[in-house]
């Protein structure tokens, strides 16, 4: 049922990628707890606009959980406190009032900020055009069920393809790692017979990708699936080791 | 009645489709025979600029860069990943019928014309449903993990408006899967520099020259800077128009500005009345709530749609007093069955929101605002247990959960309409060239193959139908002539016209310093829409939205405030350009409704009903697709028709009941 509570915010806000940033305190009064997140901030902007100041620059597009464009560390949490969410299905709920929630950016070496809350995550695009794919040009494929696939792999291949690519794994992670981001993507496709025959390469290639953009190397300590909204597996982290050792030994 | 069904009485302004001659069935493949190509060697000194990265978008950009042409892809968001498409949850229809259940191409076709309710173009549609199996082949092929059967082949579900089951899928977020498939593709061919990609652009107007499309005006989300691009073709998969409506189930960023620029330079916009109303969405719970989400049509697979009985447990329930579980069998009214015995809870889109509306109008809804009714799985999950339902949608579950803050598994959803997708669009022909040579439209954004309302599954299957199969032929017969065309500069007067154009409506925009948020114009639009140009329209109301429109035009170019500069990221001025777009957009959905004086899909006119409350059309009379020319500013735009002349199929009232 409906209720409302107030709240203090402390909002990260840096007018451009070179500005120094600081925090800024707002408070909202009212709040629905039926609102989301977003919501939250929207009733802020309008209230920053009405006193003829800049609002406060976030991402998002989708408002349901699948876009991955939302971001936003919330209380020292990528995408909240809550497991298996999106910032953008966090809901007002989740916070007590009078409570003090602290926005921030995500901080990643390779996502600079933008302005405020934005940032860039132009570099997972760069890893998948380094090879995120299966190189098949469009017309002249087999029929659809030539290939039969099981349907554990299948369904495996598909929990690692739920990845929305919102950055939070490498956010989380303290070396500032984009392992699980690759590795779901390697791990989805190594599954598939139709993926199988790059897939060494494709460890290879995306791995150097990865490096080469400035992100940290995989420490194991589990912070990207424990934060990932969509519980992408560490154990594709396993499977992408796997396949890059083995295109090594080629070598 | 009409004189002779398969033809029309509309005399129609002679627009060509430039539909190929033929039976049916070979049109599409006379049309591959005898088109124009251009060599490798020649596309390579070919530009063509794609904007949009969805699934029309990106499986275009991929496709043409494949085929060696230079393709400068423009995105709204920092990535082409996050395209709106990536929302769409449910499938894609095919007509493989893996199932044997008698599903072919033709049935498919005949689906789509009738769930059109008999508004689209024969050869189209048949086109689209040719094509559909191939589409499927290719995501396979890309990686795509679509649902499997235990035996390794490919799983099935129902969808509304057919009575075979023919969607594939990948668990609730199929559009997602299939959105990175194309961008997978896409990706490979902008690491290979085919595609020159350009993230958070927006596409503020379309640069034509000598009556031809020879590029766009794009403006720099981050810098804030206005910038030319030459191309020798323009493709725009842009999306729809929904969010006119504020609330919708569209992303944030979804608009109708492409849209309404190419219109403005000449781009007929044809059936911008035909608007969906999706039945399944989670109901509006209050006034800053800033979109609608989606609950999945597949759900209706399962779930079973109903309202209590009686009047008093109604009442009951919206005052907090009963529970929809307190309520027996014979105590709740699954309306749907009632009505339409033969497609029961899978009735197609428009049929399933107009039913809700009835039950809610009469007072038996439920939810504090009386504006829900109940989608039920209690027995879905005493059939098949509750983890079967947990592995076919429990991410829809979760996400239900995660809004409501109530658990599905143990208590009915609450449903109510919301606007979701839009079947007008750019008019284009059979090659899916707009009005202006050169100008192609693709996807949700042209107006093409969905007539009145769109059957479930089909937006992913048309979207990927233009970019992979369709466009990737039909461009180079246009282009086999701009061979000799050499690249232009974007210094030309042309260019240098449509830059300054938009730099006076910007500064235009900043200027009026005044004391409404654009948001707020933005809702005040949305209410209008919503009320008067929604799911049930007459005549009256539409007059008056008219009226109503016009005021809240006048109060955004007299009110509006932006804060910060132009030349800088500006969210606000984004919006700003979007909404002074989406009033010119819902003024033309208003005007196209109020012409229309038939019910048919997803435009109900409520003057206009079978006694038991059905759409009833008047093919006699209105059995084209109006097209709308722009005029000038505050001048009223032409209606222009373009004949919808049945070959092929014989057009009959739409039944689901028997």
């Amino acid at each position: 049922m409906e209720k409302s509570i107030n709240i203090s915010l402390k909002v990260w806000r840096q007018a451009g990628p070179k500005v120094k940033g600081e925090f800024e305190t707002y408070k909202l009064d009212n709040v629905s707890t039926d609102n989301s997140f977003l919501e939250m901030l929207d009733i802020l902007n309008e209230g920053l606009i009405n006193h003829r100041k800049e609002p406060i620059v976030f991402d998002h597009d989708c408002r349901e959980g699948i876009c991955g464009m939302c971001s936003l560390y919330i209380n020292g949490h990528p995408h909240g406190l809550d497991g298996e969410t999106t910032t953008c299905q966090l809901h007002m709920r989740r916070f007590k009032d009078g409570e003090t929630i602290t926005v921030e950016p995500w901080r990643s070496a390779a996502f600079p900020v933008i302005k405020d809350l934005m940032v860039d995550r132009g570099a997972f695009d760069k890893i998948i055009q380094a090879g995120g794919y299966v190189s098949v040009n469009t017309g002249g494929v087999p029929d659809g069920n030539a290939i039969p696939i099981s349907k554990v792999d299948a369904d495996e291949a598909m929990d690692a393809a739920s990845c929305i690519g919102c950055g939070a794994c490498a956010a989380a992670c303290k070396n500032g790692s984009a392992m699980l981001f690759v590795a779901a993507k390697v791990s989805q496709l190594a599954l598939l017979p139709q993926g199988r025959i790059e897939a060494a390469h494709r460890a290879k290639v995306m791995v150097a990708k990865m490096d080469e953009l400035g992100f940290g190397n995989c420490t194991n300590t589990g912070a990207c699936e424990a934060e990932c909204p969509k519980a992408v597996s560490i154990s594709h982290i396993a499977r992408l080791n796997r396949e890059f050792l083995s295109a090594k030994f080629k070598d | 009645m009409a004189k002779k069904q398969e033809s029309t009485t509309v005399e129609a302004t002679k627009i060509d489709a430039r539909i190929p001659a033929g039976p049916l069935a070979e049109k599409w493949s006379t049309f591959k025979a005898t088109q124009k190509l251009v060599n490798p060697a020649n596309k390579r000194r070919l530009d063509i600029i794609v904007v949009g990265t969805g699934l029309a978008g990106a499986s275009a950009a991929a496709s043409l860069a494949e085929l060696g042409f230079n393709v400068l892809n423009f995105c709204i968001q920092d990535s082409p990943r996050r395209a709106h498409s990536i929302a769409a949850q449910g499938g894609i229809n095919a007509a493989k019928n893996y199932q044997n259940d008698g599903d072919s191409v033709y049935r498919l076709f005949y689906d789509t014309i009738k769930g059109g309710d008999y508004r689209a173009r024969e050869a189209n549609v048949y086109r689209l449903a040719e094509v559909s199996n191939s589409i499927i082949d290719q995501c396979v092929a890309q990686g795509v993990p679509f649902a499997r059967e235990y035996g390794g082949l490919l799983d099935n579900r129902s969808f509304g408006g057919a009575q075979v089951s023919r969607t594939f899928y990948a668990k609730g977020q199929t559009g997602q899967q299939l959105l990175l498939g194309a961008y997978s593709a896409l990706s490979r061919q902008i690491g290979k520099g085919a595609v020159k990609l350009y993230s958070r652009y927006e596409m503020l107007d379309v640069v034509v020259i000598e009556g031809r499309a020879r590029g766009i005006i794009a403006r720099n989300l981050v810098s804030g800077k206005i910038e030319r691009f030459f191309a020798h073709a323009v493709v725009v998969g842009s999306g729809g128009y929904g969010n006119a409506f504020f609330l919708s189930t569209n992303a944030m960023t979804s608009n109708a500005s492409a849209a309404i620029q190419m219109y403005k330079k000449g781009a007929y916009f044809a059936n911008p009345a035909y608007a969906q109303i999706h039945p399944t969405c989670i109901p509006v719970h209050g006034e800053t709530q800033s979109k609608l989400t989606l609950m999945s049509e597949s759900l209706r697979n399962d779930g079973r749609i109903w309202v209590p009985l009686k009047k008093e447990d109604a009442e009951a329930i919206r005052a907090g007093k009963k529970k929809a579980t307190d309520l027996s069998e014979d105590e709740r009214d699954y309306y749907l069955e009632r009505r339409y015995p033969a497609f029961g809870n899978l009735v197609p889109r428009d049929v399933a929101s107009r039913a809700a509306k009835e039950r809610c109008d009469a007072g038996f809804g439920v939810g504090n605002t009386g504006l829900a009714v109940y989608l039920d799985f209690s027995t879905a999950i005493d059939r098949l247990g509750e983890n079967t339902i947990r592995s076919r949608y429990g991410n829809l579950f979760q996400m239900y959960d995660k809004i409501v803050d109530e658990n599905p598994y143990k208590t009915p959803m609450m449903i109510y309409p919301a606007i979701h997708y839009t079947m007008g669009g750019v008019w284009v022909d059979y090659e899916l060239q707009t009005s202006i040579k050169g100008l192609f439209c693709i996807g949700e954004a042209n107006f093409s193959d969905h007539g009145a309302n769109r059957l479930g599954a089909s937006a992913l299957m048309q979207g990927l139908a233009d970019g992979y199969f369709v466009l990737p032929y039909t461009i180079q017969n246009y282009l086999a002539d701009q061979i000799q065309t050499p690249r232009m500069s974007t210094e030309l007067p042309e260019f240098e016209q449509a830059e300054k154009d938009i730099h006076t409506k910007i500064e235009k925009i900043m200027k009026i310093q005044g004391d409404k948020t654009v948001d707020s114009i933005h809702r005040e639009l949305g209410l209008i829409m919503w009320d008067f140009v929604g799911m049930g329209r007459n005549k009256a109301g539409l007059e008056l939205a008219l009226e109503k429109i016009k005021a809240v035009r006048h109060e955004f170019w007299t009110k509006v405030y932006v804060p910060g500069v132009s030349v800088d990221l500006n969210v606000e001025l984004e919006k700003a350009l979007r909404v002074a777009d989406f009033i010119e957009i819902g003024e033309l959905m208003a005007r196209d409704a109020l012409m229309r004086e038939e019910s048919c899909g997803g435009h109900f006119r409520e003057e206009y009903q079978t006694p038991d409350g059905e759409a009833l059309r008047n093919d006699e009379e209105f059995s084209f697709a109006s097209c709308w020319k722009f005029a000038g500013e505050g001048k009223e735009p032409e209606l222009l028709k373009e004949a919808l002349d049945y070959e092929f199929i014989h057009r009959q009232q739409r039944n689901y009941k028997a």
